[in-house]
């Protein structure tokens, strides 16, 4: 019987033929006859439906022969493979000994079964398990802080009385970067949170006509909280990632590695410039910020509400203490502190890829900006005990 | 002088006994042991992944191997405290695969930070040092370039300016030739030994650079990437021609499939 079986027969339009394949018996089995143009631009990639092979018999070969093909790339190569593992499965022998030699190669190089598709990566553990290994991480990440602070301290006093580790010229560029390049920024967000504070402080207060007291509204609200909480933020995404992208891009070109062989310490090196650097330019961010934060707030009430500049800033003056300045300020230092240790302790840790420099800076972002949120609680937890 | 019957023979300035790489539960090398002769360029030879870059980190001291010794003078590198470690360190100079030179640093900073660190120099000598260094590398003109604006070449060659910093007798390269033309790379390997008999240094070199090997390495080891364990000793020169290991034989000669039928695939 010459059953010809040719699900994609369709007809061949002007200049290219639709590729097309047909099983013919022979004496040997069968030959598998294809014909047309067998590139994946004009004809896609056709698939071989192995009930095609069910007259064969076990141990009889199929021949290929592909004497009709036009134009072909990876289309027909893709589709013998595919005939070739049918018929290796149907236990026939796969026959290419009348296909040109460059195909026949091709097809030798290729293993005799495609690769089994991975399994997922996320095995699911036990909630038990999970809730253990998390354990182990924080604590383990809590020794390294732990042991970074204590190293960079260490450098921190062996730079003030000793040879010192640290460049000048790192602190100084470090200092530039983490300081006056951050005042714009810091400026635009906290004038518009002032702003914003002022603007709906006045709609709330005039209903009890105690306009007035946007002043201490605006003031303490930016000296004890907004400014500090916004500056470490911003600093976070902005020195943090830095931090973090850069530590992790010089693990990655074997930076870090030449700095170990010639035993200089990367605590002091690298990570005591970061340190120094943030935690003596946010408090004065801070400080910055909070003037801005209420001169936001004083231009919203020049325009909102009847009262003289002068009025306004005694009102200031007099109800925000210096203490709600103090208390923001030494917040400041900590959350700095904190940023930069956690973002290097980030890069150090991250992978050698391009890819790794990006997650390592998203995590510094986002570890310093949880870590912000969480201190800041403890402050007003700590503040509240201790009457502030 | 050399008592050849003595286990560490007078001339063996690095021996490596018995020494097993592994990364967790993973083996990299296992029980592997040679000794570098003072004054010879020693070769760690082997196929992409077999671990030849693994096993110079940790000579140099970045990875801690899982068991055995390396002697650096008869000492036992890894037995030693951080202090004693660092200050062996500074016998060695390390040529990185890609340079590594400090990204935030110019050439000369480069070169002149181990110096400012470790030695109690004047600024001034130091100067002079640094331009001393890179002059002798062919880098004088770049002292005060940032690596990013230099070529992968010129970075290497600063790389080992910066690796001399310190006068090692023992010097390292990592694939020197990784990256680099066959004309830079010739020259490259010139440099090497050059710098080999002017400074009295001996060189341990990681590559798999046939041309680069054969040109400059008079001893060496080959690792195997399936046994996981180094299966030749000698120069590369004598383990091309007369190396009775059929693996070794197409390596060294270049050989896509192994002639040798006893061989299985991998």
């Amino acid at each position: 019987m010459t059953e010809a079986l040719s699900p994609s027969a369709a007809p061949p339009d002007a200049g290219t033929q639709a590729p097309v394949w047909s099983i013919v018996p022979t004496e040997q089995g069968g030959r598998l006859v294809l014909e047309g143009t067998w590139t994946v631009p004009k004809g896609g990639v056709p698939t071989f439906d192995a009930n095609a092979l069910k007259n064969l018999q076990n141990g009889q070969s199929l021949q290929v022969d592909a004497k009709g093909v036009g134009e072909w790339d990876s289309a027909l190569i893709s589709f013998l493979w595919n005939v070739e593992q049918a018929s290796t499965a149907a236990g026939l022998t796969f026959d290419t000994s009348i296909l040109p030699d460059p195909t026949q190669r091709l097809l030798a190089l290729l293993p005799p079964t495609p690769p089994a598709a991975t399994p997922s990566q996320f095995v699911r553990q036990n909630l038990f398990a999970r809730t253990g290994q998390a354990t182990l991480d924080v604590l383990e990440e809590t020794g390294v802080l732990t042991d970074m602070m204590a190293q960079s301290s260490l450098g921190a006093v062996r730079a003030i009385t000793t040879k010192s580790f640290m460049r000048g010229k790192d602190l100084l560029s470090d200092i530039w970067r983490a300081g006056p390049n951050a005042l714009l920024i810091v400026g635009v967000v906290n004038f518009l949170l002032g702003a914003i504070l002022a603007f709906v402080g006045l709609v709330e207060l005039r209903r009890f006509a105690a306009e007035i007291y946007v002043t201490d509204l605006v003031g303490i609200a930016c000296a004890r909280e907004i400014s500090a909480i916004m500056t470490a933020i911003i600093m976070a995404g902005r020195t943090g990632g830095a931090y973090a992208a850069r530590i992790s891009t010089m693990l990655g070109n074997e930076e870090i590695d030449a700095l170990q062989v010639f035993g200089i310490p990367i605590s002091s090196y690298i990570l005591l410039p970061s340190i120094i650097s943030l935690s003596v330019m946010m408090p004065l961010l801070y400080l910055y910020g909070t003037l801005i934060g209420i001169f936001g707030g004083f231009v919203v009430a020049m325009s909102m509400m009847d009262v003289s500049a002068t009025g306004y800033w005694i009102a200031t003056f007099n109800g925000v203490e210096l203490k709600e300045f103090i208390f923001g300020f030494i917040k400041s230092y900590f959350f700095a502190s904190f940023i930069a240790l956690a973002a290097c302790r980030v890069g150090l840790k991250a992978g050698r890829s391009a890819a790794d420099v990006g997650v390592a800076a998203t995590r510094a972002v986002v570890i310093g900006i949880v870590g912000i949120i969480a201190m800041d609680a403890v402050f007003a937890v700590l503040a509240n005990a201790l009457g502030i | 002088m050399s008592e050849p019957t003595a286990q560490l023979t007078d001339d063996t300035l690095i021996a490596v006994r018995d020494l097993t790489l592994s990364f967790g539960p993973k083996i990299i090398q296992q029980r592997v042991s040679f000794d570098v002769k003072r004054g010879s360029v020693f070769a760690v030879m082997g196929g992409s992944g077999c671990g030849k870059s693994t096993m110079l980190k940790s000579m140099i001291g970045l990875l801690r191997p899982t068991t055995g010794q390396i002697l650096v003078g008869g000492e036992d590198y890894w037995a030693q405290n951080e202090r004693r470690r660092t200050d062996i360190n500074h016998r060695f100079g390390v040529l990185f695969q890609s340079g590594a030179l400090w990204s935030s640093m110019t050439v000369g900073e480069n070169v002149a930070l181990p110096m400012e660190m470790f030695t109690d120099l004047k600024p001034a000598v130091i100067r002079r040092l640094v331009e001393l260094k890179l002059g002798l590398v062919g880098m004088e003109h770049a002292i005060d370039l940032y690596p990013s604006e230099i070529s992968g070449g010129m970075r290497k060659r600063a790389g080992l300016a910066r690796a001399m910093a310190l006068d090692p007798d023992i010097l390292f390269f990592d694939e020197p030739s990784a990256g680099l033309d066959p004309i830079t790379s010739a020259r490259l390997d010139d440099l090497i030994l050059t710098l080999r008999d002017g400074l009295g240094a001996t060189v341990i070199i990681v590559s798999h650079e046939l041309p680069s090997l054969f040109a400059i390495a008079d001893d060496g080891i080959f690792l195997d990437a399936t046994t996981h364990t180094a299966i030749a000793h000698g120069a590369p020169r004598s383990l091309r021609d007369n190396s009775d290991i059929p693996e070794v034989r197409a390596f060294m000669n270049r050989v896509s499939s192994l002639s040798s039928p006893t061989t299985t695939e991998g």
